[in-house]
């Protein structure tokens, strides 16, 4: 269970704060996959980060109990300096696990090949998307933390991602933030909107859409 | 979960993430060209070196009549000690930031692994030219070797509680990157490096020891050669100024540590 407990945050800019999420509650349980929606700049990537533990809420209290991972995104979360090879080392040291074994795995997933080895600065955008997407494989975590991860790559690569997280990983809870209605509506079985600063969590996606149609003519 | 269970388990984490940092920190720095992570070392090896060679060229004066080499050995070693931590602490948060989407990342890791780095290469670096200069005879073993760890630790403590302090604080403030080189720069003839505290007058003894690390680098060389010069020192006070940092360092770390946001 991950829950959101009457959290806050506002950023400093120059002129006093930007509040930018108000006293919003949510849960998630186990297996839960819950969509966010919301418009440019309503708070989508602000809320995945305070679930990850990657920023702190202004106020109130994010509890997880159970493992969750960095917000997975294509792009960001990387070293570009590194070599793919050092990166999925770094990752595997950070989270405890064996990079070895994996190795295998990641050059095979991200079709690389002998790029792994060279540094993620002169990758382009797409192999840097496989690499993180990849990568993002190698770690086991109860709940995916997805942020924009759709759209990449050709459709042959789009199918392996959607094997491995929501075939392989079926039973893990993931929430996930998408313009896509679709991708949203075929994923997840329930959503939040985010808007005006304030949390409004529905019980299917289709109420989720309504309202969020709703506000976005208004 | 007790609470002793949670801090082991916490403290595991901690080190995991400080090592791989560590690891990652020298790919960055030193790449695997020619001699790699070897630079760590001999980067400030040359540093005293030359220093070195120019004082016994220009025959520097320092009020006593103790080998040049030991002189600068002990000193420059010294300065490269406190000084490097805080250069390399300052401005550290911003180049690490896309690590920060991982959860235990933290930024005093980011500091800690730094920090070890610095302290390595510049304590590898004086024991090995300490040993080289013994071996070829040009200056004598230490009198009391355990001085000289004594008044090394501190020095790092010193550097270190200075380097968080500065470091956290210029992520707030970009000022402070702007004003540390040129402190650095200033407090270099006054850290003790290049004078005995001995020599000067007393007036300007009261106004040096006011500087801690002039405590910790006096120590060192007693322990060097004490024998032959009086060294003045309190370590107390080192100590004291030292844990003032400290507290100050970590407090501004929890301060930021909650603004810190990921690229």
């Amino acid at each position: 269970m991950i829950t959101i407990d009457d959290v806050s945050k506002s950023y400093p800019i120059r002129h006093g704060t930007v509040s930018v999420l108000r006293h919003a509650n949510m849960r998630i349980g186990r297996g839960e996959k819950v969509g966010i929606l919301g418009r440019n700049g309503a708070g989508k990537s602000t809320i995945i980060r305070l679930i990850s533990g990657a920023e702190q809420p202004t106020s109130g209290k994010v509890r997880r109990d159970m493992t969750v991972s960095w917000p997975l995104a294509f792009g960001g979360a990387f070293q570009a300096s590194l070599t793919g090879l050092d990166n999925l080392r770094f990752i595997c040291r950070i989270y405890g696990t064996q990079a070895e074994d994996k190795i295998a795995f990641v050059q095979e997933f991200s079709e690389l090949g002998r790029y792994l080895r060279e540094p993620v600065r002169s990758y382009s955008s797409g192999m840097r998307a496989r690499l993180a997407f990849a990568i993002s494989m190698v770690v086991e975590f109860d709940c995916f933390l997805i942020d924009e991860i759709v759209a990449v790559g050709d459709a042959r690569f789009h199918q392996k991602c959607h094997i491995e997280l929501f075939e392989k990983r079926s039973d893990r809870a993931m929430i996930i933030v998408s313009h896509d209605p679709g991708y949203i509506r075929a994923h997840c079985e329930r959503a939040v909107v985010l808007w005006n600063g304030e949390l409004h969590d529905f019980q299917s996606t289709d109420e989720a859409y309504a309202f969020y149609d709703e506000t976005s003519r208004g | 979960m007790n609470q002793l269970e949670s801090d082991l388990r916490s403290w595991a984490i901690q080190r995991r993430v400080i090592g791989a940092l560590l690891m990652r920190e020298i790919l960055t720095r030193y790449g695997r060209h020619n001699i790699g992570f070897l630079w760590l070392f001999v980067e400030p090896m040359l540093f005293t070196l030359g220093v070195t060679a120019l004082w016994t060229a220009s025959k520097a004066v320092h009020g006593s009549n103790l080998p040049i080499v030991a002189f600068a050995i002990t000193g420059y070693s010294s300065v490269l000690l406190w000084r490097n931590m805080p250069s390399r602490c300052i401005g550290a948060i911003e180049p690490n930031l896309s690590l920060m989407y991982h959860r235990h990342v933290k930024v005093i890791d980011i500091f800690v692994s730094r920090l070890l780095l610095e302290a390595g290469g510049a304590t590898v670096s004086f024991v090995a030219l300490a040993i080289f200069f013994s071996f070829v005879g040009w200056i004598k073993p230490p009198e009391d070797l355990l001085k000289i760890v004594y008044g090394w630790t501190m020095l790092a403590w010193f550097g270190a509680s200075l380097a968080v302090l500065l470091g956290a604080l210029s992520q707030q403030w970009e000022l402070v990157e702007k004003l540390w080189h040129p402190t650095a720069y200033l407090l270099f003839p006054l850290s003790g490096a290049a004078f005995m505290v001995d020599a000067l007058p007393k007036q300007a003894q009261d106004l040096v020891l006011l500087l801690p690390m002039v405590h910790g680098v006096e120590l060192i060389r007693e322990g060097y050669f004490g024998s032959a010069f009086r060294a003045h020192y309190d370590m107390s006070y080192m100590a004291l100024c030292c844990l003032v940092l400290t507290v100050c360092a970590l407090a501004q770390v929890r301060l930021i540590a909650r603004t810190v946001v990921p690229e």
